[in-house]
């Protein structure tokens, strides 16, 4: 075995100031990196969830529609046209918008989103049910909300009632874990108790949610589709997502900001491990003319300079990582939880490689112009 | 027969440019051969230092040209030098510059593993070159917990352990007391009796003297002296530091 590693390490951990500042250079950078896309993630996920929960082949939005929550009435015609269309077996009504949630007992506002569709046919219904049922909605004045905003919405329990745009309103059913991104929670109802609430005529909506048959050539059908209409866009769910996403993350600068930090922290870590590489290089200079005048090559020495900067990245990111692991693990339950898949694991730790191989450019340097004869300085 | 490890013809070295610009060497020529312990001895300035450094293939002369068993130096590049140096030559520096961090074995078997000899073979030259030394029971130390003379002796190893051809030594006992000068200068003795080795060592250490075969004087950049041991080395008049 190479003494290259042996030699790398022995440098590394020799000097024991220099390796923790390395460390705390990476830990610092990685986890930061780390929440800005945790938080990136969640959030990607977070925008499209009533997207993704939707039982759909296309939407039909309003023409120019940007997000899910951001929308249009459609004229209401729609759905006659698309149920014309071979193929379709549904075009099934949503209808989504801010509402005031009015506590009971006269406490404050608050603004809610509400959204509401058929509860009979499976378009988009409230899903992790732990209390009641998607056909408790269509109750007098039944809605559904998530347990998590119970406090914010004054609730204490099932069957709290408070009001929606100064129309009455009963909790008959409760979820677990559908979250909003934003403080605004999410309020299901039924189609005409969303309609009543937000003030939405009969026959008009957000959205349809189209179903085609089993047998149904998609491309045709949505070639058909978007012929037939004139002020509204044809698109499927990934398009309505991705549609969602961009708004969200980038027309917002939510998403922008999350990876200007990001970056921020890549750079900062990639200055802090070169720093403390290079001055570590300049310290064991005559060490290197050593193995130079004994005859190593450059690529030799290379080799020791990038090993020092791989080991403090496989330290550096194995405590970056056990931190990550526990803010994922503390914010479970936030709004916005921190996301780790084993994607951005993988990617995390290719970034911390190359952060420090980047970081021992400057040592590189050093190290090629080094000149033997230094072995003879005194 | 002894063979001629270093042929070194008209080597002249400038150091500096314009007003200080400073010749070192001067026209030196010189013949290291096999199984002889050549000293080079000379004030401080005289050029002893970069004749070293050019013999040892870490400067290129300015003019003229150095042979090592028959491969010219002339017109290598800083790689072509290093291999040279890897396969040619074993150096001895007055301050060890032993790795901290490597024990006696690992700074041994370091000049192997420069050359890519990374086999179990390269643990039994490593552990027989401390031998050579008297260093075998050190052989897990670290350069700390030995004395100035043991870890003189790692170095020693380590120039030997590859085999080289040329061993240069640059003031090998200038920072020993004079035992442990005594055991070092013992031990370079020893393995210069190997034909196949030439042993060439700059100092200003009148004591090892007595180890010599041959001794060359070098004044300004020139060597002025070249004494071997059958012409009454002890009493060269012009070598100021003989006891």
């Amino acid at each position: 075995m190479t003494l290259i590693l042996t030699l790398a390490s022995r440098n590394l951990f020799h000097d024991r100031v220099r390796l923790i500042a390395t460390v705390v250079g990476i830990v610092f950078s990685i986890v930061l990196v780390t929440v800005q896309l945790g938080v990136f993630l969640s959030f990607e996920r977070m925008v499209t969830t009533m997207i993704d929960h939707a039982q759909a082949d296309f939407w039909i939005v309003p023409a120019e529609t940007k997000s899910f929550e951001e929308s249009s009435l459609l004229a209401g015609r729609e759905r006659l046209q698309a149920l014309s269309i071979d193929g379709v077996t549904a075009a099934i009504p949503v209808v989504v918008g801010y509402a005031s949630w009015r506590k009971p007992n006269g406490g404050a506002s608050t603004p809610v989103l509400v959204v509401g569709a058929p509860t009979t046919s499976a378009g988009l219904q409230p899903w992790n049910m732990v209390e009641g049922s998607v056909d408790d909605l269509s109750m007098p004045d039944g809605v559904a909300i998530d347990r998590s905003y119970f406090e914010q919405l004054g609730i204490a329990q099932i069957r709290g009632r408070a009001e929606i745009n100064n129309q009455k309103a009963r909790v008959v059913a409760v979820t677990n874990g559908i979250r909003s991104f934003t403080t605004t929670p999410h309020v299901f109802a039924s189609l005409e108790r969303a309609r009543a609430y937000l003030g939405v005529p009969p026959n008009r909506a957000n959205y349809y949610i189209v179903r085609i048959a089993p047998n149904a050539n998609a491309a045709v059908v949505r070639s058909q589709l978007a012929a037939s209409m004139s002020d509204s866009e044809v698109l499927t769910s990934e398009e309505f997502r991705h549609r969602t996403r961009v708004f969200w993350l980038f027309d917002t600068g939510a998403g922008a900001a999350l990876l200007g930090s990001a970056i921020l922290g890549i750079i900062v870590g990639t200055i802090i491990v070169a720093q403390t590489l290079y001055s570590s290089t300049k310290d064991h200079l005559k060490e290197f003319a050593t193995l130079r005048a004994i005859g190593s090559s450059r690529m030799y020495i290379l080799k020791v300079i990038l090993a020092q900067a791989l080991i403090s990245a496989v330290v550096g990111f194995s405590i970056a990582a056990a931190i990550d692991l526990a803010l994922v693990k503390m914010t479970s339950d936030a709004a916005l939880p921190i996301v780790m898949t084993p994607e951005l694991t993988v990617g995390l730790f290719g970034l911390t490689v190359m952060m420090c191989a980047i970081a021992a450019i400057a040592a590189i340097r050093v190290v090629t112009r080094i000149d033997p004869v230094l072995v003879f300085a005194q | 027969m002894t063979q001629t490890m270093i042929e070194a013809t008209e080597i002249a070295m400038a150091l500096g440019e314009g007003a200080g610009r400073v010749d070192a060497l001067k026209g030196i020529n010189l013949s290291l051969a096999g199984g002889e312990l050549t000293l080079l001895m000379g004030p401080s300035g005289s050029g002893k230092t970069t004749l070293l450094s050019v013999l040892g293939c870490m400067l290129s002369p300015t003019s003229g040209t150095v042979q090592i068993r028959g491969h010219s130096t002339t017109g290598l590049n800083a790689e072509q030098l290093a291999e040279l140096r890897r396969d040619n030559v074993g150096f001895v520096f007055q301050s060890y510059h032993l790795f901290p961090t490597l024990t006696a074995a690992e700074n041994v078997r370091l000049a192997l593993d420069v050359r890519g000899e990374r086999s179990p073979l390269a643990r039994v030259k490593a552990d027989k070159a401390l031998a050579t030394v008297g260093l075998s029971h050190k052989a897990n130390a670290f350069p700390r917990a030995l004395s100035g003379g043991e870890q003189q002796r790692v170095a020693v190893a380590r120039a030997i352990v590859g085999d080289a051809s040329v061993i240069l030594a640059d003031e090998p006992t200038a920072a020993l007391d004079s035992e442990n000068g005594q055991a070092v200068m013992t031990v370079l003795a020893e393995i210069a009796k190997d034909p196949a080795r030439a042993m060439f060592i700059v100092t200003h250490d009148p004591r090892i003297m007595p180890f010599a075969d041959r001794i060359l004087r070098i004044e300004d950049g020139r060597i002025v002296s070249d004494q071997r041991r059958g012409a009454n080395l002890r009493a060269v008049p012009t070598l100021k530091y003989a006891s």
